[in-house]
């Protein structure tokens, strides 16, 4: 096996099989250029000074020991900003957020001052430098507190502002379900909370901001997973003309919805930039990107679920407090506020379903849409799953049989749950039963039974889950107003080589490898003679980025789309070729072929060749064969799955370990099964991370307990197990190719799965509900029998 | 990420030179091992020293080997060193089941016992390990040594009696036949710092104890030991109704504060489950039931 | 102080501040990029390189303590021209997506696979659980290296290839 000729690739039938990824070549090397990688000419290094306090009033910021540095080059502060107009910018929920504080600081970690320095090591030492006075305030950290009377009020720099209240928001039939509920044999009641956490992907935030002060053009190097809306941001909020702002989204070391939102620091580079002339280097340590970016989750929810006393499920309602942190940043589509929380009905037929969720400020940071949630619908499936598992405790029924009783059927689909999604396709009992199959339900049910025999506590967990992906479409979909639709431009070249420009961003998700395998699929030919590119503003098209698992949906839906353009011009060039109409040919085997006869058929190279030549060409077509779509799609894809998880409790110590754990997604098509598969491998290992070690937690005063992997914990190779994976194939029915979204399914169905399987092991004690985290303490509480209340350390 | 603030260097090219400069540069002077305690905190600035005595080219304290019926261990091994050797492990098995959980196997290469015992973390395996061993420290001076008990080696948290210009330089313990040992320890993760840890040694004649050692870390044991337990255990039968009690005793002395790894009633808890199960395997070791 | 460091078989002498952690010198003074940093406290892996043979957490060791030793990094991989046969495991069994934890997976392999040639998944998982990966789930990367493994034992059967593993 020789170097340089390249990486070996298998073929299926077509281009679609587990070919091997284009990207790896520079990736296996050391050759991937992330942000931190590069290096400009006269280049500055910046470093933010952060708030020690959650909440407190500034008195005064002394920034001249620092400007004496021989080796800082300039200092920031809000005041600076203010005259600029940029000490505040908006958020994704129209809101608005501090670059820098001026009045006061509202989350600990929150950016103070910026210093530009003449090397890395030299700003961090002139952060030591700047004094500021802070005057503490009373922090509100329990976000059950937020709404209290005498609460302080966080955000006093909003006119009008009398409390810690962001916005209500309700979805489904509110008589409906109570109709439902009042009639029910039985209900259940369980108050859960997903707590919060990060997605700490392993590469940090940072930026590269080059401003030329001769052309006027600001280029930007950014870890961004929407560069096209980083770059309307930019125009938008710098008050910067759009065409003079290139934004460059180099590679990304994961993403996870923590690169999705415009952060304060990269303002800071770009204004530094700006005053000094010369290019600005930010990138975050770690604990900066724990304490002040993008969390995820902290809905504090109670969940209801109305039932036969036979075990058919009738009807769901919850009511979710959501803690938002000091600046509502939470990054979803404008109409939903929560999110798609609203599609918590899962995956079973119901008569009633009915949700509202409360917004509320705390003194942390801004966030609550990210690390792989699907706009909220890791809360909503944890929800009904749980409750799901509690109807099972509650009625002494099966929790595989429990649920195989109330799926959805098949001929159900297209399915409008009671809130108002329409699920496009699904087989699901089809799907749990694979997965049983494949786990040997009943033989893990009966060494359970013996095990608990001999006091030994196993569990088997089950989580069921129905997922929307593919944000969306545009009337009902936006971010910021721009409507969440995208573009994919594609280029034929004379010798029939194609360059595809897409507007999603991959950030390890080996777009490069299967974006060329839908064009190739459609255009017949080998997946090798397609390049794709994308995260550059200035090469490709308009669109709204990388998350919420829309890349295929939306992203590859355009990309076959404008394939099929470019086919269709083919064709008319084709039949000018073959001196045929254009209704005599029929695609065959990657060709234009005339009907009936193989002999007369054309490549696509052929054609483009065709396309640039002398060739006479008929009306419809101008010279090449070039196309572009903007692709808008008509609803989003539902892909779901069934998982089950079996673990092992030590009772005397409260350690879980999970022995297996068993997969089955349905993602429809799938382009390339082995990306597929590592899609579900890494949301899975998240599930691990949550259902078992992860929160970021804070103690009375507002300090943040989570700001170091030592405290936030990561899940290892140890507590990862050789995940089982099975599928079916069930195709969107809207899609161009079929295929539906999965990078988050995994992170959606985990945790449910193994939350249900530890408390299952834990029946015996009586032991209905915990939260997760479910770490060797929490759980040994909740044998003891009093559970913990995870998210606020004990004092 | 985090970076440590200006410090000067000088690298030591023997344990006298090191002691040397030690005293040259005072107590601001910070030794520099495998500096996996040392440097994090640094980046963390939670310490500056003014200047760093790199004393990792003393190969002459790297080593692990008997000596006049102790295993005698060189402060500058690092844990891989005394994970991988057979020496150690045949006669204290309680050091490979400790090493096997402390840090991750990267760490170890480069961090150092007797950087871990210096560093003094509250919650350090090896401080309950040695402990449990009732080892001696052995501690270097410009114009002597001097030997100092494990138990008494400990003021507090993050500090021991290694004064400014000395040096660790060697740990010891006394091989007694008879007996053997273990190590139990509950984590969140691989390679987590432990909520609780229990080592146990234990010292048979026939069927009683005829001595024993514990050393309990993360929960606020006295000099990282259970004494009190130990006391119990000298003469008792070996049944399991000793070693429940022993736990139940070693819980009842050591003082654990609540924090996110747990709260102080479940660490108490912890203290008597290891402490039991560490014992227990200890035993089945010494009648040669288990490896 | 002047240091000079051999990384990946070439001398560099270099003048730098004794705070200076190695990721950095060889980040920003050698220009060698392929080595990451991912957190403060040493616990992600992201930046493992050899140092004498032995892999180390670079972020926590100082460009002084490497003066007059050896070093080897991702770039130095590959030997002549030829992807090492864990470099071609982890792109046949996709180890990688993102690509950013890629380096220091592979070096911890490499360094295995010299000392243990045939691991079983259980070793491989203990050699790396010191190291996070947020997009693989750990399984691939197992699956990559007993490639490597495998394809280097019937490289050694076939008289040696290019899968020839690092003496």
């Amino acid at each position: 096996m020789t170097a340089a000729a390249g990486l070996p690739s298998d073929r299926m039938d077509g281009a679609y099989g587990p070919v091997r990824r284009k990207e790896d070549a520079r990736f296996i090397r050391g050759q991937g250029l992330f942000v931190d990688d590069i290096q400009r000419p006269g280049m500055l290094y910046g470093a933010v000074l952060r708030s020690p306090l959650a909440h407190a009033r500034i008195v005064s910021i002394d920034t001249a020991a620092a400007l004496a540095h021989p080796r800082v080059r300039a200092v920031i502060t809000g005041q600076a900003l203010q005259h600029r107009e940029l000490a505040w910018m908006p958020t994704l929920s129209q809101d608005v957020q501090a670059v820098l504080a001026t009045d006061k600081v509202r989350f600990q970690g929150q950016e103070v001052a910026f210093v530009v320095a003449e090397d890395s090591y030299s700003a961090r030492d002139a952060l030591e430098l700047i004094i500021v006075e802070y005057e503490p305030l009373p922090a509100v950290i329990d976000a059950r507190k937020a709404l209290d009377p005498a609460a302080p009020v966080i955000r006093d720099d909003l006119a009008g502002r009398l409390d810690n209240h962001i916005f209500d928001w309700q979805a489904g039939d509110q008589a409906a379900t109570d109709a439902v509920f009042a009639a029910a044999d039985v209900v259940v009641t369980q108050d859960m909370l997903y707590p919060r956490s990060h997605p700490a992907p392993l590469e940090t935030c940072g930026i590269v901001a080059d401003m030329d002060r001769v052309s006027g053009k600001l280029t930007v190097w950014s870890t961004t997973q929407a560069p096209h809306v980083h770059r309307t941001l930019y125009a938008l909020v710098a008050g910067l003309p759009e065409h003079k702002i290139r934004v460059i989204s180099p590679d990304i070391g994961g993403g996870f919805g923590n690169k999705v939102p415009i952060y304060p620091g990269y303002l800071c580079a770009v204004v530094g930039s700006i005053l000094t002339g010369r290019p600005v280097k930010w990138v975050e340590d770690r604990s900066e990107n724990l304490m002040s970016t993008s969390f995820a989750r902290d809905y504090h929810m109670h969940g209801e679920l109305a039932a036969s006393s036979d075990g058919r499920i009738l009807g769901l309602r919850a009511r979710v407090l959501a803690d938002h942190g000091a600046f509502n940043g939470s990054a979803q589509p404008t109409k939903f506020p929560a999110g798609f929380f609203h599609i918590f009905t899962g995956s079973y037929d119901l008569r009633a379903a009915h949700c509202t969720v409360t917004g509320v400020y705390t003194n942390k940071a801004p966030g609550g849409v990210a690390y792989s949630c699907s706009f909220r619908i890791t809360e909503a499936v944890y929800l009904v799953e749980r409750l799901v598992d509690v109807l099972a405790y509650e009625l002494g029924m099966d929790a595989a049989e429990l649920r195989m009783k109330n799926l959805l059927r098949p001929e159900q689909f297209p399915y409008t749950c009671p809130t108002g999604w329409e699920y496009d396709s699904g087989d699901y009992p089809r799907a749990l039963q694979l997965a049983m199959d494949m786990a040997g339900y009943p033989q893990l049910r009966r060494e359970q039974a013996e095990k608990r025999a001999r006091g030994e506590h196993m569990g088997i967990g089950i989580s069921f889950f129905t997922e929307g992906v593919g944000a969306g479409p545009r009337r009902h979909m936006d971010i910021l107003g721009l409507g969440m639709a995208d573009g994919a431009d594609l280029r034929v070249h004379p010798t029939g080589k194609v360059v595809l420009a897409i507007s999603c961003q991959t950030q390890g998700q080996g777009h490069e490898t299967t974006f060329a395998q839908i064009v190739a699929q459609e255009l017949g030919m080998s997946s090798d003679d397609v390049e794709v590119v994308h995260g550059d503003t200035d090469r490709t098209p308009f669109g709204l980025g990388t998350y919420g698992s829309r890349s295929t949906p939306v992203s590859g839906a355009a990309a076959a789309m404008v394939a099929r353009k470019v086919r269709e011009r083919a064709r008319i060039v084709g039949a000018a070729l073959l001196e045929v109409g254009p209704a005599d040919l029929e695609w065959e085997n990657g060709r234009w072929q005339v009907r009936g006869d193989r002999d007369q058929a054309k490549t696509i190279a052929e054609i483009a060749m065709a396309a640039h030549s002398s060739l006479e060409l008929p009306d419809g077509v101008e010279g090449h064969l070039d196309a572009s779509t903007v692709y808008n799609p008509p609803n989003l894809t539902y892909p779901f799955g069934a998982y089950i998880c079996v673990t092992d409790v030590d009772a005397g110590t409260g350690e879980v370990k999970i022995r297996r754990f068993i997969a089955v997604d349905d993602c429809g098509v799938r382009i390339n099964p082995m990306i597929v598969e590592g899609q579900i491998h890494g949301g899975l290992a998240d599930g691990v991370g949550m259902a078992l070690m992860q929160v970021m937690a804070f103690d009375a005063d507002g300090n943040c307990l989570g700001g170091s992997f030592m405290d936030y914990l990561m899940p290892t190779s140890m507590e990862c197990p050789s995940w089982e994976l099975g599928q079916t194939v069930t195709p969107s029915p809207h899609h161009p190719i079929g295929a539906k979204g999965v990078g988050e399914s995994a992170t959606v169905g985990s945790p449910p799965a193994i939350v249900n399987s530890v408390l299952d092991a834990l029946r015996p004690f009586g032991v209905r509900h915990a939260d997760m985290p479910l770490t060797p303490a929490n759980v040994w509480c909740a044998i003891q029998g009093h559970p913990v209340r995870t998210d606020l350390a004990i004092p | 990420m985090q970076v440590p603030a200006y410090v000067e260097y000088e690298k030591a090219t023997s344990v006298q030179h090191a002691l040397a400069l030690l005293a040259r540069f005072g107590p601001e002077a910070r030794i520099l091992a495998g500096g996996h305690s040392l440097i994090p905190m640094m980046k963390l600035r939670l310490v500056q020293p003014e200047t760093l005595v790199d004393i990792n080219g003393l190969r002459e304290l790297s080593y692990v080997k008997v000596t006049d019926g102790e295993l005698r261990i060189g402060a500058l091994t690092r844990h891989a060193q005394l994970l991988d050797s057979a020496i150690a492990g045949r006669h204290f098995a309680i050091l490979h089941d400790a090493e096997k959980v402390i840090a991750d196997p990267i760490v170890r290469n480069w961090g150092t016992v007797g950087g871990a015992l210096c560093q003094a973390d509250p919650s350090e395996d090896l401080s309950a390990v040695f402990a449990a061993l009732k080892a001696s420290m052995v501690i270097q001076q410009a114009d002597g040594s001097r030997t100092v008990p494990v138990r008494d080696f400990f003021t507090g948290p993050y500090a021991t009696v290694v004064a400014p210009g000395e040096l660790l330089t060697e740990i010891r313990v006394v091989i007694r036949p008879g007996g053997s040992s273990a190590y139990a320890k509950v984590g969140r993760r691989a390679g987590d710092w432990p909520v609780g840890a229990a080592g146990a040694a234990i010292w048979l004649a026939g069927d009683t104890i005829a001595a024993a050692g514990i050393g309990l870390t993360a929960v606020g044991a006295r000099h990282f030991a259970a004494a009190e337990a130990e006391e119990f255990l000298r003469g008792a039968p070996v049944t399991e109704a000793s070693l429940r009690r022993a736990g139940e005793i070693a819980a009842e002395h050591c003082h654990p504060s609540s924090d996110q790894r747990g709260p102080a009633d479940y660490k108490r808890h912890l203290a008597s489950e290891l402490t039991i199960r560490a014992l227990r395997r200890a035993l089945r070791r010494a009648r040669g039931q288990e490896a | 102080m002047q240091i000079t460091v051999n990384v990946n078989g070439a001398d560099h002498s270099r003048e730098v501040e004794p705070r200076l952690l190695l990721i950095h010198f060889l980040r920003d003074h050698l220009g060698l990029t392929g080595s990451h940093w991912g957190c403060d406290t040493s616990n992600c892996g992201a930046c493992v390189v050899w140092l004498d043979e032995t892999p180390v957490k670079s972020c926590t060791v100082l460009a002084v303590m490497a003066d007059g030793h050896r070093v080897r990094t991702v770039e130095g991989l590959e030997r002549h021209g030829e992807l090492d046969a864990v470099q071609q495991g982890f792109a046949e069994c996709h180890g990688l997506q993102c690509g950013f934890c890629t380096p220091g997976m592979m070096l911890t392999a490499r360094w295995l696979l010299d000392h243990h040639p045939d691991p079983s998944a259980e070793q491989i998982r203990e050699s790396i659980s010191g190291q996070i990966c947020r997009c693989t789930g750990y399984e691939n990367i197992v699956r990559s290296v007993r490639w490597a493994a495998e394809h280097a034992a019937a490289a050694r059967e076939d008289g040696g290839l290019a899968t020839e593993a690092r003496a």
